[in-house]
């Protein structure tokens, strides 16, 4: 194996190589720094044996912020191959293999850790509870998102990336068709964060369901709490089909079974099938907690409770069902007969209406409403012109006959690109800046981010509305190049400069997160915003408890009730403190992500006897799990008083 | 919930026995229709599904507690959900992939 890796470092391409060395160089820096500023204890004991889900929280928007430059990246190196026909710059495998990786890390190493990371954040926090119901299963989850990742970027400079989609269909995805390890990475990678995604949907569910402060009855819940719940229903649901789908496309490749090889009987549309049972809802995991997003951040902006909150309610629920039976409208070209067709071209028309709901609900909100123009407004307001046009491209491709024209053209990517940016990543980045002096202790600069909102939102529209047309004109997805005569090159060039327009927008968030560490406003109240809900009732960054004392809710949006009431929450006014319980640190779940990575590593070398080695080690961290006595510890009362005082 | 338990400690346990002797006789049916039956593999199997939802049935009332809880029954709901999408999923499918006779 070894030997085969150094090989594929020798003949890589440049690009490639110099990765390998930057990545080097990378972690040589840190683990000097590390060493330098003494920090392996704080980062130890702080961070990765932390079972605190604001911590968690934290690691999560970390990694899916670093995982959103690595997808970047790999979308400015396609749009710089594409901006003149016939470019030099990649070859077509290393195209296939930046696209694959690009729409895998972008959908789940990006979209679902930062929605891990707002849940973590806000949920305990919004609906007054201590931590979420399994803290120690929230850190397995996190560490088995992060080795996942870890696994899955490893690919490109060890063995090779996988090449055959973010779908990674058969019979191309098949030994047959793709050798190398590529595939296997894919496979394995998913699969490993895909564990921890279904450990996660259950953690919030049972937090959800059973955490909440005395008072808040599910209609006093806050509306992106409620989304979470949604979300969450979601994912217990929809990842078994991804799990399944997986695991035979694993088996198929590592121990020579032919589910989806034509041979012996197996059938490749099987896999097409299972794929978008789960891919569908997942594109509604993604976008539901955005919902709720914008919901609290209209609400807290315009200064009103939310419009319609029942049927908000109701919509956020009919989405998560409804979008269970509309998987097919990803293969209406396969060949089904027109019943199926019909049948899921009207199930995917209907999940517009819920969703139109909810848009005219924010703007009957923000209606007369005291608006204030603050940066999670600004995306809000973005979203929705956005997201209306995504949608309506989404009904045109939903009408079945119209989508043999549209199928795998441009069109579909600049669709799904206009509710993944325009819906999610707005709405991800609105949700980064409305918590984020929660989870810090001070804002992010202004005006740093209104030039990262405008470069970001113009270049969004240059990049994607000419490739409407590209699509219209024939350009299909996944070519790396076209010749000069189809005359692409003109529109190729515009959405190329959009992209890196797009690009700058993201440098200016990263320099306005380094500019506001130290120049930032400090949130000295714990109330930036003039908030609505019980997270911003606590002083920010949150004391590691939450609350000193748990709430008690008497009604919708319980913070801002309390504070028309002039009832002060304050300490030494209501009841006396009491030791509050919490739950000890463990470093289990970091030995456990990484026993998984181990396993995983070898499965994809065809190694048995290094993922034996990983996989004893997953058992035996669950054995020691299982018969620890782990009773968490007590904070005093002395404790709590010096804490809230400082 | 006090009284529940306490309640299902005096009474005998009626609901246990019931589904007990259910279950048995569900898996002796299905074994006897594999194994004895004079009919077609077809209805074998449509007989077989029958009885394994059956089995599900039973158990999820009788073993576990799907009608009892102590609040909101949430898990109903859940359970409901759950046989919504795996019917969706196994019944969608058999539909979808019915192209099999027109494509091949
Ligand atoms: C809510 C946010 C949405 C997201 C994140 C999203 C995402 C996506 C993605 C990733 C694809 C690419 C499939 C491929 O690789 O071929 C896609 C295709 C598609 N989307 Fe969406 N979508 C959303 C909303 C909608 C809506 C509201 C509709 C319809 C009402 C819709 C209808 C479709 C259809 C029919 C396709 C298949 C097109 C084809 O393969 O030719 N989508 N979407
Ligand atoms: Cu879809």
């Amino acid at each position: 194996m070894f030997k085969s890796l150094v090989l594929y470092l020798k003949n890589a391409d440049p690009l490639i190589q110099m990765s390998a060395v930057a990545i080097v160089l990378t972690l040589i820096g840190i683990v000097v720094a590390l060493t330098y500023y003494k920090k392996w204890g704080w980062l130890w004991r702080e961070w990765i044996t932390t079972v605190d889900h604001k911590k968690i929280g934290i690691m999560y928007l970390i990694c899916a912020l670093l995982m959103l430059f690595r997808g970047g990246v790999d979308a400015l190196l396609m749009r710089t191959q594409l901006a003149f026909p016939g470019m030099n710059f990649l070859d077509a495998q290393h195209y296939n293999e930046i696209f694959t990786t690009h729409g895998t890390i972008m959908i789940l190493f990006v979209a679902m850790p930062m929605l891990f990371a707002m849940m973590n954040i806000a949920v305990p926090l919004q609906i007054g509870a201590r931590d979420v119901a399994f803290p120690f299963l929230n850190a397995v989850s996190f560490w088995l998102f992060f080795f996942g990742a870890l696994l899955f970027n490893l690919s490109f400079v060890l063995g090779g990336s996988p090449d055959a989609g973010w779908v990674s269909y058969p019979p191309l995805a098949e030994l047959s068709h793709s050798p190398g390890p590529g595939i296997n990475y894919y496979v394995l990678s998913l699969q490993i964060s895909g564990i921890g995604s279904i450990a996660t949907g259950i953690n919030f569910i049972v937090t959800i369901l059973k955490m909440r402060a005395p008072g808040m009855t599910l209609m006093r819940m806050p509306l992106f709490t409620w989304s979470v719940l949604a979300s969450c229903i979601v994912i217990i649901f929809a990842f078994p089909a991804l799990t399944v789908a997986l695991a035979l496309l694993g088996l198929d490749r590592i121990a020579g079974t032919h589910f989806f090889t034509m041979l012996h009987g197996g059938n490749p549309m099987m896999y097409v099938n299972l794929f978008w049972i789960w891919g569908h809802p997942e594109v509604y995991i993604a976008i539901l907690p955005v919902y709720g997003i914008f919901s609290e951040i209209v609400s807290t902006f315009s200064k009103k409770y939310i419009f319609g909150y029942k049927s908000m309610v109701i919509s956020l629920m009919l989405i998560s069902v409804i979008g269970y039976f509309v998987w097919v409208h990803h293969f209406f070209t396969m060949g089904a007969g027109p019943g199926v067709n019909s049948f899921f071209a009207v199930a995917s028309m209907a999940v517009g209406i819920p969703t139109g709901v909810k848009v005219f609900n924010w703007l009957f909100t923000m209606f007369r409403g005291r608006i204030r123009l603050t940066l999670p407004m600004l995306w809000t307001l973005a979203f929705i012109p956005c997201f209306a046009i995504g949608g309506a491209t989404g009904v045109m491709l939903a009408a079945a006959p119209g989508d043999y024209q549209f199928h795998n053209s441009y069109v579909v990517i600049a669709h799904f690109h206009q509710t993944l940016i325009g819906g999610a990543v707005f709405g991800l980045l609105a949700g980064m800046y409305y918590w984020w002096p929660k989870m810090f202790g001070f804002k992010l600069n202004e005006t740093l981010g209104k030039w990262a909102f405008w470069f970001f939102n113009i270049g969004f529209y240059v990049c994607f509305m000419p490739q409407y047309a590209l699509g219209l004109m024939g350009m299909t997805r996944r070519v790396y190049t076209y010749p000069a005569a189809t005359g692409w090159g003109t529109l190729n060039f515009v959405s190329t400069i959009g992209a890196y327009l797009m690009g700058i927008g993201f440098l200016f968030i990263v320099v306005q997160v380094l500019y506001s560490i130290r120049y930032g406003e400090r949130d000295m109240t714990g109330d930036p915003w003039d908030g609505r809900t019980l997270e911003w009732s606590l002083p920010s960054p949150v004391p590691y408890y939450n609350f000193a004392q748990i709430p008690t809710v008497n009604g919708r949006d319980a913070w801002w009730e309390m504070k028309q009431q002039r009832k002060e929450y304050s300490l030494s006014s209501t009841k006396e403190l009491k030791p509050i319980h919490m739950p000890n640190n463990s470093s289990l779940p970091f030995f456990m992500g990484l026993a998984f990575f181990v396993a995983g590593f070898g499965l994809v070398f065809n190694q048995f006897m290094i993922a034996t080695v990983g996989l004893i080690g997953v058992v035996v961290c669950m054995l020691w799990r299982s018969l620890e006595k782990d009773t968490g510890h007590w904070i005093s009362v002395d404790e709590i008083k010096q804490m809230e005082a400082s | 919930m006090m009284n529940k338990e306490h309640l299902s400690k005096k009474s005998f346990p009626w609901a246990h026995v019931i589904g007990y002797v259910g279950s048995i006789v569900l898996t002796v049916l299905a074994l006897w229709f594999t194994v004895k039956a004079p009919l077609s593999q077809g209805s074998i199997i449509t007989i077989l599904l029958a009885l394994a939802i059956l089995q599900i049935l039973i158990q999820l009332i009788f073993f576990m507690h799907i009608t009892e809880s102590r609040g909101p029954a949430y898990h109903s709901i859940a359970i409901a959900l759950g046989f919504l999408f795996t019917f969706a999923v196994v019944a969608g499918s058999l539909w979808v992939m019915t192209f099999n006779s027109q494509v091949q």
